[in-house]
């Protein structure tokens, strides 16, 4: 699974939701849960390009699910059929499958479900594995297609109760009903979901999500806190073991 | 065609990978033959190990970005240790770029470093993310000097000096510091600047001031090349938002031997190789046999 720079075509460029986008780009790529690509469909400017984890693979594609929040995915956003794009990756560790036995839960909070949709999709191909999805959004659900309809255990929860529970997933989440927990969203949501999983005595694995400048470990931008001193979310994390990180609430 | 020396060492090509952009080079074999480059200048190096900065360590500004990272590295023991062995197998100049915040520190890891194999010393006077001494250094002479010269009587290794664009006077500051014994100048480091977050009503660093870099500096960092070539005699690298070889190219006509590329790293992980094969196929094109006929060639 080495790392290319590769220069590739768009497959399709959709928006699902309100400002969140399905792209897909046309190629084979081996990639494991939870790695992500730096992605630019631009020269020089913006400057660096952006990290985007991966939300599908297929055959003949690969699939990215974004939030347009500043000048490099608003450039993603108009992206059409056909269209070049670059992409720098697989990058950094990914999930390690073998950890995840039993009953596992996955968490994610708005577009941090992005990595858990292509997780859940391998994950369901392992027996002795029973996996379940708790999502939390702001309003409209989106990024579900591998789950839902699939999934044994689907929670949903909205901050404007428009689907699901009203207010914060993590509220309505229960830990101690399952052997590993898995964790990708706002920072805030995975510490305060970390501590629970801490009292309840189960291990939680976390994706960190940081501003990245290289995206291969070397410019030592996007380090977090650990127990073990900094360390590079791009080529040490971005999956860590809840346990080892130092975040802030 | 496009071998230079600096300070007696004979680089293949005038492409140096920028301190703090490159890692210790491992991180860029996956992605291309890094023996391809002229030389390679470590993360910055101290004496000590050091975990950097807190906070918010980038951000991203029109045609540049903006970093605080504070120097974070495993300190020079084990540099020497674990990173230096297979630095050494890249077939590329080693170059160890060492910073620091006492005269003292800097001058104990100069004696570790002058009896390891590193190519040549690039000393930096010139971080803006340090708190103490750093960026101090850089901008007054007389106190380059002095480091300098402490620097120069604990090391026979060749001596490259990285000044900080925020020095007070660039000239000056690169006479003082070929004076206490330099014998290569490197400039610029990243410009001293602050961003404001709006919405917070915040600085977006912790320390408020952070190091500018990338294409947005270029042509101030061009003219301070050009001041310099023209007032040292010891060869000078040239660098400050080099991303293309035209770029690169405009560097070695104001004067530069050779040249390092930083930022640009981030945006292609191969990018020196273009650079190194555009300025193969100009000279080529232009019919220039060797850099010695274009160098300086603007007066």
């Amino acid at each position: 699974m080495k790392s290319k720079y590769v220069e590739a075509a768009v497959y399709k460029n959709e928006q699902i939701s309100d400002c969140v986008f399905r792209l897909s780009v046309k190629g084979s790529f081996d990639v494991k849960p939870g790695q992500f690509f730096m992605l630019r469909a631009w020269g020089q400017e913006p400057l660096l390009s952006r990290p985007i984890s991966v939300h599908d693979v297929d055959d003949e594609k690969i699939t990215f699910l974004y939030h347009v929040v500043g000048r490099g995915t608003q450039i993603f956003s108009k992206l059409r059929e056909g269209d070049d794009i670059s992409l720098l990756g697989p990058l950094g560790n990914g999930f390690e499958l073998d950890m995840l036995k039993g009953k596992v839960a996955l968490v994610g909070g708005g577009i941090g479900v992005a990595p858990l949709n292509y997780l859940y999709k391998k994950l369901s191909m392992n027996e002795g594995v029973e996996v379940s999805f708790h999502a939390g959004y702001r309003s409209q659900p989106f990024g579900l297609e591998c789950i839902q309809g699939s999934c044994s255990l689907l929670n949903i929860a909205t901050e404007d109760a428009c689907v699901g529970e009203k207010g914060y997933i993590i509220d309505y989440f229960e830990p101690k009903l399952y052997d590993i927990v898995v964790c990708c969203g706002p920072e805030i949501m995975m510490s305060k979901l970390i501590k629970k999983c801490e009292a309840a005595g189960v291990p939680i694995l976390v994706s960190m999500e940081k501003k990245m400048a290289c995206g291969i470990g070397a410019c030592l931008v996007c380090t977090c806190k650990t127990k073990d001193g900094n360390k590079r979310s791009c080529a040490d994390g971005p999956v860590f073991l809840g346990s080892e990180l130092i975040l802030n609430d | 065609m496009t071998s230079v020396n600096i300070c007696g060492v004979e680089l293949k090509n005038p492409v140096i990978a920028a301190s703090g952009t490159f890692g210790f080079g491992g991180e860029f074999s996956d992605y291309f033959d890094v023996s391809r480059l002229g030389g390679i200048s470590s993360k910055g190096l101290t004496l000590a190990p050091k975990q950097g900065n807190d906070g918010v360590r980038m951000h991203e500004v029109r045609s540049g970005m903006m970093n605080s990272v504070g120097l974070q590295n495993p300190g020079v023991e084990a540099f020497i240790k674990d990173e230096l062995p297979q630095m050494e197998k890249m077939n590329t100049a080693v170059i160890a770029n060492l910073g620091g915040s006492t005269i003292e520190d800097y001058v104990r890891a100069a004696v570790m470093l002058d009896k390891s194999s590193i190519d040549i010393l690039e000393l930096n006077i010139s971080c803006p993310n340090v708190k103490e001494g750093g960026m101090a250094f850089g901008i007054k002479s007389c106190v380059a000097y002095e480091i300098v010269g402490e620097v120069r009587k604990a090391t026979s290794k060749p001596l490259m000096v990285k000044l900080s664009p925020n020095a007070e006077d660039i000239c000056d500051m690169a006479i003082n510091c070929c004076k206490a014994g330099a014998d290569a100048i490197s400039l610029v480091n990243t410009f001293k600047g602050i961003a404001i977050d709006i919405k917070s009503r915040k600085p977006v660093f912790e320390n408020i001031s952070a190091g500018v870099s990338g294409p947005a500096i270029k042509p101030m960092a061009l003219r301070m090349v050009y001041e310099v070539c023209g007032c040292v005699d010891v060869p000078v690298v040239g660098m400050g938002g080099i991303s293309t070889y035209e770029d690169a190219i405009e560097f070695i006509m104001a004067g530069s031997h050779a040249i390092q590329v930083g930022t640009a790293n981030f945006i292609k992980p191969d990018i020196c190789v273009d650079i190194i094969e555009g300025i193969e196929a100009f000279m080529a094109r232009e019919g220039i046999k060797s850099l010695e006929e274009i160098r300086g060639i603007i007066k």
